[in-house]
């Protein structure tokens, strides 16, 4: 089938790609551009492991097609450090021990960035329910809302 | 007032030890959190190919043939793969510590023995060419009859599953079909007991479900050697078996891997490394064989089933007198690892207790199941569930609290354990005291007074008599032969299934020798009643484990 050129900016680059019509995004930002950050789990929208922002928004990159992402802003965890200095989620994710294998890690940090975003003073259930649609089977979920909780915290601290 | 106990692992403690209190950091956080972590999937290369396998729908079924001519002319087919182009398609996981016979193809040669057995892989540009391409095989099937429940699967006449273990159980030794264990007389303590206790277990498989599906990416080196990203989590052990299946000497894979997105037993059967390896051979170029979520859930090897069957004498005042267990570890199709599993199972027979009369069987069944693995404690956790269920019963039964049943029956320091080992470093007593105290739970003062360092030894430290029969074997009066070995070449036809007599009911022998002394009588000296000498001598034990499991096993070996 012909392939079809798709233009998006990933962590902020400007990328351009060929894709098949029926490739996901999260194929497309693995082997297609080598972000290997966001990861395969189940391939049906159940695990969340693939989570990535697009335009600032949480998505499932296994369910969303790479055509439909023309002119989009993506971001992955490869692309959450300023530099060396790593993003408040990340310094508190280390800090609360919120990984263990770090397989689910990815797609946990950007359904966190996408609610600190917008919602800078979470609660823990609003925290509960932003991480709902991933699954982690190694830590347990209490270190990481404790993490997203801390990194709030820290950030408000910062911003006063 | 709780004691802690700061003399355990006394011998093995370095008093510089000053983590512990403290957060450590772990060396992969930073990779983690970056997304830099690179697991067997995160790596790039070009020409990269995709590997599919062909799988059987049936759980039990004889192949009649395989047509692979349209496949081979898909769109972006490269290579397939079928069972004659498998070095030595023939392993089982433990035969690198020599461990149980071969028995189970990388794809299937002439039969099916569960659903999804992989029959033919397919290699391809694209993984939905590979998945294409997989459709397009035709396999003609006559299926077979099969077998589901392990009891059933001993039964004689039953479908035979499995022809390198014609009898559908695994061979201890060569020829013994389970694992057992004898420690004083039952029989007769069920007789002397006020109450006596039958329950049956039921454990379902469980899949692992980790984030991270089982994969392989395996690509030729420069230097006549491939390079192979694996998820296992037995990096060396899949090395092992890999150049084993595919005839390769070892220094000719150079594994990478140890990073492992979730594993907990899941990852230890090297489901795709050798296919990988064999397609990179054939291909020249790297091959990816990555499991989907389905076919993780569906044919990736789960947690086996259990069953157990315990049956308890006890006395009125709380004293558990006899302990019989009958295990069925229903390993699937092919052993894996469940012969192992096994062998742990019987180690933690009677639990934590110490218990004057203990008889333990423990079997590994083949059936048309998917092939079980290891999971957290596999082969201790059922048993464990059971024994600890079957104790609340047993408390509820003569009317003690739970907690102080436990108490009361609890192992202590220098008691013997029914494997003739005596008990060290027991903490059971004071595990209970402190859960009983976190929860606000009331406890007798004897109870909160006991203690593992006291009360035990003495006439607990007996081995009591071992009940023989005349043959001076124990358990059973006949021990099953090994049935002979079938090993059907192509196309030979099998031969008829071997009767084998029904699983006897054990048959005490008309003379019984004394009762082992119960834990809290005083004086029955450890030095114990002679033994009556059995009329033919007592054949030798099948010797010091040859098997290579002595090594593989703490349950062997002390802890240093």
């Amino acid at each position: 089938m012909a392939r079809m050129p798709v233009q998006f900016r990933l962590n902020g680059s400007d990328r351009a790609v060929f894709v098949e019509p029926a490739e996901t995004l999260l194929g497309t930002i693995r082997r297609g551009l080598g972000d290997f950050a966001p990861k395969f789990g189940c391939g049906q929208g159940t695990c969340g492991v693939c989570t990535v922002l697009v335009d600032g928004e949480p998505r499932l990159g296994c369910l969303t097609l790479s055509v439909t992402c023309e002119g989009r802003s993506i971001e992955t965890a490869s692309g959450l450090a300023d530099g060396p200095t790593l993003h408040p989620l990340q310094a508190a994710f280390m800090e609360h021990f919120a990984a263990q294998c770090g397989f689910c890690t990815p797609g946990m940090l950007m359904a966190a960035k996408a609610l600190l975003d917008r919602n800078p003073d979470p609660t823990r259930v609003e925290v509960v329910e932003a991480i709902a649609g991933n699954i982690c089977r190694c830590t347990g979920y209490e270190p990481i809302i404790n993490a997203i909780l801390a990194a709030a915290q820290q950030r408000g601290a910062r911003r006063a | 007032m709780l004691e802690f106990r700061k003399d355990l692992f006394a011998d093995e403690r370095d008093d510089n030890l000053n983590v512990i209190g403290k957060g450590e950091q772990r060396q992969d956080m930073l990779g983690h959190v970056t997304g830099r972590t690179r697991f067997f999937d995160d790596h790039g290369f070009d020409g990269l190919l995709h590997l599919k396998v062909v799988r059987s729908p049936h759980h039990h079924a004889r192949i009649r043939s395989i047509d692979v001519s349209a496949a081979e002319r898909a769109p972006g087919v490269k290579r397939v793969i079928r069972a004659q182009d498998v070095p030595v398609n023939k392993n089982t996981l433990l035969s690198l510590i020599g461990f149980g016979k071969d028995d189970e193809p990388t794809l299937a040669v002439d039969k099916v023995r569960y659903k999804g057995e992989p029959i033919v892989a397919i290699i391809a540009d694209s993984d939905a060419e590979a998945m294409a391409a997989v459709k397009l095989v035709r396999v003609s099937y006559d299926p077979l009859p099969t077998v589901f429940d392990v009891q059933e699967a001993l039964k004689p006449g039953a479908v035979v599953v499995n022809e390198t273990y014609p009898g559908n159980y695994f061979e201890y030794h060569d020829k013994y079909d389970h694992q057992k264990l004898r420690f004083g007389d039952v029989e007769a303590a069920f007789r002397s007991a006020d109450h006596v206790l039958e329950e049956r277990y039921q454990m379902s498989p469980i899949e692992h479900a980790s984030t991270e599906t089982n994969g392989t990416i395996a690509a030729p080196e420069t230097n006549n050697r491939y390079v192979v990203h694996s998820c296992a989590q037995g990096l060396f052990f899949s090395l092992g078996t890999t150049a084993k299946i595919l005839a390769l000497e070892s220094n000719r894979l150079h594994f990478i891997g140890g990073t492992v997105g979730g594993g907990f037993g899941g990852k230890v059967d090297s489901l795709t490394e050798p296919l990988a390896v064999l397609g990179a051979m054939l291909t020249g170029r790297p091959v990816r064989y990555v499991l989907g979520r389905e076919e993780e859930m569906q044919f990736g090897s789960p947690r086996g089933a259990e069953r157990h069957v315990i049956k308890d004498g006890v006395m009125r005042d709380g004293r558990i007198v006899a302990r019989q267990i009958t295990s069925y570890f229903d390993a699937g199709a092919y052993t894996r690892l469940t012969s192992y599993g096994v062998v742990k199972c019987v180690a933690h027979m009677p639990g934590p207790y110490t218990i004057p009369n203990v008889r333990g069987d423990a079997y590994c069944v083949f059936t048309n199941r998917v092939p079980a693995t290891a999971m957290r404690g596999f082969g201790v956790t059922g048993v464990d569930f059971s024994i600890e269920v079957q104790m609340d019963k047993l408390a509820h039964l003569v009317g003690i609290d739970p907690m102080e049943f436990r108490i009361l029956n609890a192992y202590r320091d220098g008691d013997m354990k029914a494997h003739r080992r005596v008990a060290h470093n027991t903490a059971l007593i004071e595990c209970v005291q402190v859960a009983a105290q976190k929860v606000n739970w009331p406890l007798s003062e004897t109870a909160r007074r006991a203690s593992s360092l006291s009360g035990g030894g003495g006439p607990r430290a007996t081995i009591p008599p071992t009940v023989t029969d005349e043959g001076g074997r124990i358990g059973r009066p006949e021990t099953r032969q090994a049935p002979p070995r079938l090993t059907p070449g192509a196309g030979a036809s099998l031969p008829a299934y071997q009767p084998q007599p029904a699983i006897p009911v054990h048959q005490p022998p008309p003379a019984h020798q004394p009762v082992a002394p119960l834990p809290s009588y005083p004086s029955q000296p450890a030095t114990a009643a002679p033994l009556p000498a059995p009329a033919p001598p007592v054949p030798a034990p099948p010797a010091a484990p040859q098997h290579g499991a002595a090594r593989f096993s703490s349950v062997f070996t002390r802890r240093r």
